[in-house]
């Protein structure tokens, strides 16, 4: 059984974030952390469970993303558990169109594989989309928002959170791809030994041209990037309960209308 | 030619007010408007939306397609959306549309961009504007390089129009009949009958300072005056208080009603990542120095124990 965890390099949550001169994206300069995006470290822990019952299986981490920086990322996969990893180089400028083509063309270059494990979304762009367009691009079916996984001959069973906190019950014929969500497992902490384990596991890095993609194909850019636009100042509501909540609903009626 | 093509959702043949919003876009910016709806009454759906201004729909009406199965409406959608010529598909950025929309995209070897807020039709053009980096930055989107633009609102940014009259120009496609690797086995509706967070106007979020899980009572007494969906924050997720289905923030939904109140919520920088866009933030916490006021329209200072049973009750008054 191959399995391939798609993990996304991003931004810690907490840092700033600053404009690049062409306003065409952020200065990546100025970023001091980057972190595995949080959904795939649910991800990254299914597929190693599920290594775990199936002897034999093997967990493959594929990143997109400068290789130099993303190398970092790509030994913790392989601190948690993946045991191999695959660098995919390629600027941050990539949409999720040509993201999900290149895994698409590496995980078929390396033979193509029984389960896909991606995160419910990347925090930076906040797309959810690269785990649909990889499913299509490897003619395989998808479920997104996955809190419950099982796998019995060759059949994921999951539960997806749908609208308004549905829960529905899917069967998908494997191989699939699978995005995980929140509650689906918890991800283990990465020991030292481990740590020092994966420094020896093998970690390559494919360029975007040998997998025949290019920025030029792109079909969504950003452009005009801007801050967020200043809040008018915050309005304290003083005086005793009573008149805090009488002035405060005149507010939401008079001033801003909302109600 | 361009053309406009809203994907039209309903629930219980009342249309969602996204799509509402999406059609008056359209409607209000002169271009012909026409609909892509697909359900067990779709027809319904349709019927409706000729109130808010389309002339002309593509449906497929089957009790098989009241489920969401991802494999089936993306055949179904991306063979309407080819039928119907369109060169812009909007749709709302609700559960459904974020997972549907960028394999539909992917099949049709163009763009898909969800999570817009802000939308500007002039002639055949489209101007939209998304959040990045957790509401840190915004940018302006471009599509290059497909045949048609794909553009999935959030809802809640857009006028809403008033229903008229209009006639309507049905086309139906069958329901293909397809070796399916997706089965939906079952589906066990929200406790909750309310709007998704997503999708709703005014949402009533609570975190840590309400003390315990039991207290949610207090918040779901005030959204049932207001209409309102509750949301948390992580903490009291994580707390096991309430679902996951209810967070907030960079880990649970983004959202961007017209009113957010924010009870017991310090404002860390992952919650308000997810509810900066919000129209009107009211913050009501005991602590003055918490983040959370850097944000608000309106604050409180004070507990929210003695605030929240005042605040119901001066809402039922104004409201009744
Ligand atoms: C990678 C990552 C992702 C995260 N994602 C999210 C996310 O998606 N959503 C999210 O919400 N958080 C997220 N967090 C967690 C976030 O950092 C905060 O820990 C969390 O939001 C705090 O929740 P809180 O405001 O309910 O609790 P606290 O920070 O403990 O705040 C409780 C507040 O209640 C007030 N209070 C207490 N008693 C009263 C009273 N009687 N009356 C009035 N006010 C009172 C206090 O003054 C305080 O401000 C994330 C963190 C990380 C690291
Ligand atoms: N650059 C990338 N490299 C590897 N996986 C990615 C990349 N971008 C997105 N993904 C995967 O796709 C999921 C959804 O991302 P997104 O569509 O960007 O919200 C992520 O959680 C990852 O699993």
């Amino acid at each position: 059984m191959k399995i391939f965890v798609c993990i996304k390099q991003v931004p810690d949550t907490e840092t700033k974030i600053k404009i690049a001169e062409d306003k065409c994206g952020i200065d990546v300069s100025s970023v001091s952390k980057w972190i595995i995006s949080p959904y795939d470290e649910y991800a990254l822990e299914e597929a190693v469970k599920t290594k775990e019952s199936n002897p034999g299986a093997k967990v493959i981490a594929i990143c997109v993303g400068p290789a130099k920086r993303t190398q970092s990322t790509l030994r913790t996969s392989l601190a948690m558990g993946a045991d191999e990893a695959i660098a995919i180089d390629a600027p941050d400028s990539l949409d999720t169109h040509l993201t999900a083509l290149a895994l698409a063309k590496a995980i078929k270059n390396e033979g193509g594989c029984d389960l896909v494990f991606c995160g419910k979304l990347a925090i930076d762009d906040n797309a959810s989309a690269v785990t649909q367009q990889l499913a299509e691009f490897l003619d395989m079916p998808h479920a997104t928002v996955v809190t419950k996984f099982e796998n019995s001959a060759g059949i994921s069973i999951i539960t997806r959170e749908g609208d308004g906190g549905n829960k529905e019950l899917i069967e998908l014929k494997s191989p699939a791809v699978l995005g995980a969500s929140k509650g689906l497992n918890t991800p283990r902490f990465v020991s030292l030994p481990n740590i020092m384990k994966a420094k020896a596991k093998p970690l390559k890095e494919v360029t975007l041209a040998s997998l025949d993609v290019s920025l030029e194909q792109r079909k969504i850019s950003f452009f005009d990037f801007r801050p967020p636009p200043a809040k008018p100042s915050t309005k304290i509501v003083g005086g005793e309960a009573e008149q805090q909540v009488k002035e405060l609903v005149r507010l939401l009626r008079e001033e801003s209308k909302v109600l | 030619m361009g053309k406009f093509l809203v994907f039209a959702e309903s629930s219980g043949g009342i249309l969602k007010k996204g799509t509402i919003e999406l059609l008056t876009a359209v409607k209000n910016s002169g271009q012909a408007c026409e609909i892509l709806a697909l359900g067990a009454d779709a027809e319904v759906t349709a019927n409706e939306a000729a109130k808010f201004g389309a002339t002309g729909a593509i449906i497929c009406n089957s009790p098989t397609l009241a489920n969401y199965n991802p494999e089936l409406f993306t055949v179904l959608v991306v063979d309407m959306i080819k039928k119907s010529q369109a060169s812009t598909v909007l749709a709302t950025s609700s559960s459904l549309g974020r997972d549907l929309f960028p394999r539909v995209g992917a099949k049709l070897n163009t763009g898909a961009i969800s999570d817009c807020t802000e939308l500007e039709i002039s002639g055949e053009n489209v101007v939209v504007r998304r959040p990045l980096y957790a509401a840190k930055c915004s940018a302006a989107v471009k599509f290059e390089n497909g045949p048609i633009k794909i553009i999935l609102m959030r809802p809640n940014q857009l006028p809403l129009g008033a229903p008229g009259v209009g006639s309507i120009k049905i086309e139906s496609v069958a329901l293909p009949k397809l070796d399916l690797k997706t089965v939906i086995k079952e589906v066990v509706r929200g406790t909750s009958q309310k709007l998704d967070l997503t999708e709703a106007n005014i949402i009533v979020s609570g975190g840590r300072g309400l003390g315990e899980a039991k207290n949610f009572q207090l918040l779901e007494s005030l959204a049932n005056v207001l209409g309102a969906t509750v949301g948390a924050s992580r903490a009291v997720v994580d707390l096991g208080w309430v679902a996951h289905s209810m967070q907030v923030g960079q880990t649970g939904k983004t959202v961007a009603p017209s009113l957010y109140i924010a009870v017991g919520i310090s404002g860390a920088i992952q919650h308000m990542a997810g509810m900066s866009s919000s129209k009107v933030i009211v913050a009501i916490n005991k602590d003055a120095q918490a983040p959370i006021f850097q944000k608000a329209t309106y604050g409180i200072v004070g507990d929210l124990f003695d605030i929240l049973p005042k605040l119901t009750e001066e809402f039922k008054r104004v409201l009744s």
